[in-house]
C-alpha cells in the first residue's frame, strides 16, 4: 500500500512538474483533496456516530485562520503581526507545524460543540451545531487583526519561500499527504474500540452506556477529531487560495460537505472519498455545460441539492451505504494489510 | 453505462481548455454579474460589449501595422471577495488573458488585485475607488479617483453649501469600500468643523436590512446631515427608514448611489438628495454624449457610472497594447508590455475625464462631479470638483 | 432616554413579529410531524415575492373583473369569487336545513345552479363595477393578503406532496427528511435566482405610510400593523388549535403519531391542513416583511428563516406560545446589543445567549422534556 501511494505520489508530481497537468486543473485536483478531508472528517460524526453536525464550515475556518496566522506570524513581517521568527528556508520543515497548529485549534473549537452533545441529540444538536458556525463566523468577522470580513491575505509568501528552497509543486504535496494522514488515522480509529463504541453510540445510546461505553469521552474525542481534520483541511484551503475570508466559510459550504457525506453513504470511508471526488467533477463538469446550454451558473445549486434529494429519495444510503470499497471488491484485501 | 460516465467525464476535461487565437486579443472582465449588485456587473459588460462592437466592427485593433480581433471574456464574481480572487486565477492562469478589467467594487478589487499583481497582469479596476487596491501593486491600476480625494470632497460639500455643523455617519463596517471612505470623510469633517463635530459614527453588516437602532441613535444626537456611503441596495431602505423614524434632513451620499437601479429601488424618497460620482449622464457632450446616445440606443437605458468607467478601463488598456507596438505572442513578456505603457500613459482623453499615470502609482489625477437627484428622479450635474 | 427606550422597544417589537410568525409555522410543523422545515424561511421568501407579483397584478384593475387581461385570467378571476360566494352559500345552507340534507342530490343540483348563477352575476355586475380612487390601495391590499397567504400555503402544501410525504410513507429515517428540507430551501433561493435574474425587485407601496409622533417617538402606521397582525394572527392560531376539532386533532398527532389513525382520523389531512396553516402565516410574514423593507432578493429568506427558526427552538419547539415569545425575545435581544454594542457584535452575541440557554435548558424555555421509554 505504502509503494502504491508513493508510486502514485511520484507519477503525479512529474505530470505537475514537467507542465503537461495545468495550473487549472491541478487546482482542481486538490480541491478534490481537501474536499476528500472534509468530507471524511464530517463522516466520522455524521456517518459512524449518527449526529446531526451542521457547523463543520465553522471548524474549517478556525483551522484555515488558524494556519494562516501561524504561517505569518512565523515568516513573513505584517502589520499586526510583527517580524518574522524564523527565516525563510525553514519553510518545509516548519508547514506541517503551521498545519498542525490548525488541526489543534480546530479541535478546541470542536469542544464548544461536544459539550452540548451530551446532553441533546438530534434536532437540538442541529440547532447548536448551525449556531456554533454562525458564532464561529461571527466572531471571526469581529477580530480586525485579522482583516474581519474582508479577509486575510499573504499566504502565498510562505509558498514562496517553500519554492525558494525546491521548486517542486509543495500545496499538491501538502494536500497528499494530508489526504493520506486523514485516511489512515480516520481508518485506525474506526477500527479501534472507540471506532466499535461510536457506532454502539449511534445505534442505542442507553444501551451503549449500560455496556460500559463511556458516551461522554467517545462523543469529545470523536467531535475534537472531525472538528481537527475539518481545521487541516482548512489550513490547507487557505495556502491554496492564499486568501481567507468569513464569506468562504458559510452554511452553503456546510452544506457541500453534507452533501458529500449522504452521497457517499455514511459510515463508509471509501464512499466519502469516492463522493468527494465525485462531487468536485461533478462541479467542473456542469461548468462547461451549462455555458453551452447558456443557462446562467446559478443552476448548478438547483441541480445539486436536487440531485441530493432524489439520493434520498431513492437510495437513501448513498453510494456506499454503509460498506467499503474492500466489501464489494473483496480482491482489493490482497493489496493492503492493516493491524 | 459505466464507460459512458468515464468518456462523458473525460470530454468534461476538454472543454474548459482555453484557445489563444492568432489573431485575437483576450481582455478578462471580473465582474459582479450575481450576488448583491448585478447591475453594475450588467452595465460593465453592456459597456464592454458596445466597446467591442465598435472596434470589431472596424475590422479590429490595430497593433503595429496588424489588425486584431477583439474577444472578452466576462467571469462572475458574484460579488464575493473569494470568488472575485477565484475568477482572477481562472482569467488569468485558465482563459490566459492579456489583460484583466474590473472587479469594480473595491471589497473584490483589494484581494483580486493582489492575486493579479502576484501573476504578473495587468489589473484595471474601473470603480475602486479604495486606496488599497493599487498600493505596491505596480501591475494594478484604476480608472477613477480615489477615496482620500472622495471623503473630503463630500465633506467639503457638505460643510459648505449643505452647511452642515454636525454630521453623522452610516456605514457598513464589514466592506472594505464604506469603511475606507467614511474614516476620510470623518477626518476631513472634523477638521473643517472642530473635533466631535460627526456626532454618529454608526454601522451595520451587509445583508442587515433593519437599521432602526442605529436611525434612532443618529436621529437622537441631532445631525445636521447623514453620509450613506453605500450601494444601491441598502440605501433605499436606509433612506426610508431614517424617514420613518423622523429624520428629516439631508442625506449625502457617494459614487456607489451611482446605479441606473437607485431611483428604481429608492422611489420618491430620493428626490432631492446629493451624492459624490464620477460622470452625469445629463448635460453631457462630445464623446461623452455620443457614448450615451449609442448605448441608449441599444440597450434602452441611460449608462451610469460603472459603464462609462469600464468605456475608459477597457479603452486605456487598448491604448496601451497600441503604444506597445508589437505582440509578440509570448504572453508573459506582452503582459509586462501592457504594464510598462499603461504606467506612462498622459493625457487619456476618456469621456470620464482626462486621465494621466504617473509612472509611479496606478491612481490616474480626475475630477469628482456632485449630483442633485431631481424632482424627476434623474442624476443632474450639480457642480465639478477637481484636486 | 425613556423615548429612545420606548423608540427601540417599538423597533424590536416589530422586528420581533416577523420572527414570530415564521416562528410558529416552525413550530406547527415540527409539532406534528417532528420535522424540522429547513425550507421553512424560504417559504417566507417565496411568500413576499408571491406578495408582490400579486399586488402589482391587482394594482391599476379598478374592476373586480378587470376588463384588460386575457380571457383565462378574467375566467380565473370570475371562478375565484364565485367559489367564495357559493362555498358561503353552501355553508348557509347546509346549517339551516335538517340533517342529512347535504348528501341528498337536490342539495348538489342546487349548489351547482347557484355556482353558475354567481359566476353570470360576478362577471357581468363585477365588469362594470369602479372603485372609488382612494379606496384603491386598500382594496388592493385586502385582496393580496388572502391571495398571498393561499398561494404561499399552495407552495408549502406543493413542497410537503412532493418531497416529504413521499419519504414519510415509506418510513424513512427522520434524518433524510430533515436533509431533504434543507435542500429544499436551497433549491428554493437559487430557483428564483436563476428564474427571476440577480436584479433586486421594489415592492410598490402599497399604504401611504403616515408618521405619527407621540411623546418624541416616531412611530408609523405600517410599523403598527405589522406588530398588530402578528399579535393577532397568534390569537387565531392559539384559537384554531384549542378550541377547534381539528386543533385537537394537531394535538393528538403530536402526542402520538401511531395512535391517531386508529381513533378515525386522516392524518394525511392534518398534515396538510399543518402546512397550510404554517405556510400562509410565513406568506403573511413575507408580504408585511416587504412592505417594511420593499428591496426583495432571493436570499432575503435564509437569514431570516435562521434566525426565527432558532428563536422557536429557543422558546421551546413543540409549543406555539414558546415560538411566539421566543421570536420577540430574540428581536429584543438583537436591537439591545446593535444599540449598546456595535452592529457586528449583533450576530455573535445573539447566537452565543442562545446557545446558553439551550446548553441550560435544551428543550427551550416553555418546552417539556420528551421521556423516551428504552
Amino acid at each position: 500500500m505504502p509503494t502504491a501511494l508513493g508510486a502514485l505520489l511520484l507519477v503525479m508530481g512529474g505530470l505537475v512538474q514537467s507542465g503537461i497537468l495545468g495550473q487549472y486543473y491541478l487546482t482542481v485536483i486538490m480541491t478534490m483533496g481537501i474536499f476528500i478531508i472534509l468530507s471524511a472528517s464530517l463522516n466520522l460524526v455524521n456517518g459512524y456516530m449518527g449526529e446531526f453536525s451542521c457547523g463543520h464550515a465553522g471548524f474549517m475556518a478556525v483551522g484555515a485562520y488558524a494556519s494562516s496566522v501561524a504561517g505569518i506570524f512565523l515568516f513573513v513581517p505584517d502589520k499586526v503581526f510583527g517580524q518574522p521568527w524564523l527565516p525563510m528556508s525553514m519553510t518545509p520543515l516548519a508547514f506541517p507545524l503551521i498545519l498542525a497548529v490548525g488541526f489543534v485549534a480546530a479541535a478546541l473549537a470542536g469542544v464548544i460543540v461536544a459539550i452540548p452533545s451530551f446532553k441533546t441529540r438530534g434536532d437540538y444538536l442541529a440547532v447548536i451545531t448551525l449556531a456554533a458556525g454562525y458564532i464561529i463566523k461571527s466572531a471571526i468577522e469581529n477580530i480586525d487583526a485579522v482583516g474581519g470580513p474582508r479577509g486575510f491575505m499573504g499566504m502565498n509568501k510562505v509558498i514562496g519561500g517553500m519554492n525558494e528552497v525546491l521548486d517542486i509543486p509543495w500545496m499538491f504535496f501538502w494536500i497528499f499527504l494530508g489526504v493520506v494522514f486523514t485516511i489512515w488515522i480516520l481508518r485506525r480509529f474506526v477500527y479501534s474500540t472507540y471506532g466499535k463504541g461510536i457506532m454502539a453510540i449511534h445505534q442505542d445510546e442507553v444501551a451503549a452506556e449500560i455496556m460500559s461505553v463511556n458516551t461522554n469521552r467517545m462523543k469529545l474525542i470523536a467531535f475534537m477529531l472531525s472538528s481537527g481534520l475539518a481545521g487541516l483541511a482548512g489550513g490547507l484551503y487557505a495556502y491554496l487560495f492564499s486568501f481567507v475570508n468569513p464569506g468562504s466559510f458559510t452554511i452553503l459550504r456546510s452544506t457541500e460537505c453534507l452533501v458529500m457525506v449522504y452521497l457517499g453513504g455514511m459510515g463508509s470511508l471509501s464512499g466519502s472519498i469516492l463522493s468527494a471526488m465525485l462531487y468536485c467533477l461533478l462541479l467542473e463538469f456542469l461548468k462547461p455545460v451549462l455555458d453551452y446550454l447558456q443557462l446562467s451558473q446559478t443552476i448548478k445549486w438547483v441541480i445539486i441539492p436536487l440531485g441530493l434529494i432524489l439520493l434520498m429519495q431513492f437510495r437513501p444510503e448513498g453510494i456506499m451505504g454503509n460498506r467499503e470499497l474492500s466489501d464489494i471488491f473483496p480482491k482489493l484485501k490482497r493489496y493492503y494489510r492493516f493491524k | 453505462m459505466k464507460k459512458l460516465l468515464v468518456a462523458l467525464l473525460a470530454l468534461a476535461f476538454v472543454f474548459p481548455a482555453a484557445a489563444f487565437g492568432a489573431d485575437t486579443i483576450k481582455i478578462g472582465f471580473n465582474i459582479p454579474l450575481t450576488g448583491d449588485i448585478p447591475k453594475v456587473g450588467e452595465m460593465s459588460k453592456d459597456a464592454a460589449e458596445l466597446l467591442k462592437e465598435k472596434i470589431n466592427g472596424a475590422g479590429g485593433l490595430a497593433v503595429g501595422g496588424k489588425k486584431y480581433m477583439l474577444d472578452f471574456v466576462y467571469v462572475d464574481n458574484e460579488a464575493k471577495p473569494e470568488s472575485a480572487v477565484n475568477a482572477a486565477l481562472k482569467l488569468i492562469e485558465g482563459e490566459k488573458v492579456l489583460a484583466m478589467v474590473g472587479p469594480q467594487g473595491s471589497g473584490r478589487a483589494v484581494p483580486a488585485g493582489e492575486v493579479a499583481n502576484n501573476n504578473k497582469t495587468v489589473m484595471v479596476s474601473a470603480w475602486s475607488t479604495n486606496p488599497k487596491t493599487t498600493e505596491n501593486r505596480p501591475f494594478v491600476f484604476r480608472a477613477c479617483f480615489l477615496d482620500d480625494f472622495q471623503g473630503p470632497t463630500a465633506a467639503k460639500f457638505a460643510t459648505g453649501e449643505l452647511k452642515a455643523k454636525t454630521a453623522a455617519v452610516l456605514f457598513a463596517v464589514d466592506q472594505d469600500y464604506s469603511k475606507g471612505i467614511s474614516e476620510f470623510f470623518k477626518k476631513a469633517f472634523e477638521k473643517t468643523a472642530g473635533p466631535g463635530s460627526v456626532v454618529a459614527y454608526e454601522t451595520f453588516t451587509t445583508k442587515d436590512v433593519d437599521f432602526s437602532a442605529q436611525l434612532t441613535k443618529i436621529i437622537k444626537a441631532k445631525p445636521d446631515v447623514l453620509f450613506v456611503p453605500q450601494y444601491y441596495n441598502e440605501v433605499p431602505l436606509i433612506v426610508k427608514q431614517a424617514r420613518e423614524l423622523g429624520y428629516k434632513g439631508p442625506i449625502l451620499g457617494s459614487d456607489s448611489w451611482g446605479s441606473a437601479e437607485l431611483m428604481n429601488l429608492c422611489g420618491d424618497d430620493c428626490k432631492g438628495l446629493f451624492f459624490v460620482t464620477h460622470f452625469a449622464a445629463a448635460g453631457a457632450k462630445g464623446a461623452t454624449k455620443e457614448f450615451i446616445d449609442a448605448f441608449n440606443a441599444k440597450f434602452k437605458q441611460i449608462p451610469d457610472d460603472v459603464g462609462a468607467l469600464t468605456w475608459d478601463a477597457t479603452g486605456m488598456i487598448l491604448a496601451a497594447i497600441q503604444k506597445m507596438g508589437a505582440i509578440s505572442g509570448d504572453l508573459a513578456k506582452d503582459r509586462e508590455g501592457v504594464r510598462a505603457a499603461m504606467s506612462t500613459m498622459t493625457g487619456y482623453d476618456g469621456i470620464t475625464g482626462k486621465m494621466s499615470f504617473d509612472g509611479k502609482t496606478g491612481d490616474p489625477i480626475k475630477c469628482a462631479v456632485i449630483v442633485k437627484i431631481d424632482d424627476k428622479g434623474e442624476f443632474t450635474f450639480h457642480e465639478s470638483v477637481c484636486p | 432616554m425613556l423615548e429612545t427606550v420606548i423608540q427601540q422597544a417599538l423597533n424590536a417589537l416589530q422586528l420581533g413579529s416577523y420572527y414570530s410568525l415564521i416562528a410558529l409555522g416552525y413550530c406547527l410543523v415540527y409539532g406534528v410531524l417532528l420535522l424540522i422545515n429547513f425550507a421553512h424561511g424560504d417559504i417566507f421568501m417565496v411568500g413576499a415575492y408571491i406578495a408582490f407579483f400579486a399586488a402589482t397584478f391587482i394594482m391599476g384593475q379598478h374592476a373586480f373583473i378587470p376588463a384588460n387581461v386575457s380571457p383565462l385570467a378574467q375566467i380565473a378571476c370570475t371562478g375565484f369569487f364565485a367559489i367564495i360566494l357559493t362555498a358561503s352559500a353552501a355553508y348557509i345552507i347546509g346549517r339551516v336545513t335538517r340533517e342529512g340534507f347535504r348528501q341528498t342530490r337536490a342539495f348538489k343540483l342546487l349548489i351547482g345552479g347557484l355556482f353558475v348563477l354567481f359566476s353570470l352575476l360576478v362577471y357581468f355586475l363585477g365588469k362594470g363595477f369602479v372603485l372609488p380612487k382612494g379606496a384603491d390601495r386598500w382594496v388592493v391590499m385586502g385582496a393580496t393578503v388572502p391571495l398571498t397567504m393561499l398561494l404561499t400555503a399552495a407552495v408549502g402544501i406543493f413542497i410537503e406532496r412532493v418531497a416529504y410525504r413521499p419519504l414519510r410513507q415509506k418510513g424513512a429515517n427522520r434524518l433524510y427528511v430533515v436533509i431533504t428540507a434543507l435542500m429544499m430551501g436551497i433549491i428554493l433561493e437559487y430557483g428564483n435566482l436563476s428564474a427571476l435574474g440577480a436584479s433586486r425587485i421594489p415592492f410598490p407601496p402599497l399604504i401611504k405610510t403616515a408618521i405619527f409622533e407621540i411623546a418624541g417617538v416616531t412611530v408609523t402606521n405600517l410599523k403598527l400593523i405589522s406588530i398588530g397582525v402578528a399579535f393577532a394572527v397568534f390569537g387565531l392560531l392559539q384559537w384554531i388549535v384549542t378550541r377547534t376539532k381539528l386543533g385537537m386533532a394537531m394535538r393528538a398527532v403530536s402526542y402520538d403519531k401511531f395512535a391517531v389513525p386508529l381513533m378515525g382520523i386522516p392524518l394525511d389531512i392534518i398534515i396538510v391542513f399543518t402546512f397550510f396553516l404554517g405556510s400562509s402565516m410565513a406568506g403573511l410574514a413575507g408580504m408585511l416583511y416587504a412592505m417594511n423593507f420593499p428591496v426583495l432578493d432571493p436570499f432575503m429568506g435564509a437569514l431570516v428563516g435562521w434566525k426565527a427558526f432558532v428563536a422557536a427552538v429557543v422558546g421551546g419547539i413543540g409549543d406555539i406560545r414558546g415560538a411566539f415569545v421566543g421570536g420577540f425575545l430574540l428581536a429584543i435581544l438583537e436591537i439591545v446589543v446593535a444599540a449598546v454594542f456595535s452592529s457586528e457584535l449583533r450576530d455573535l452575541i445573539s447566537f452565543t445567549i442562545l446557545l446558553g440557554i439551550l446548553t441550560m435548558k435544551p428543550t427551550g424555555l416553555f418546552g417539556t422534556a420528551k421521556t423516551t421509554k428504552i
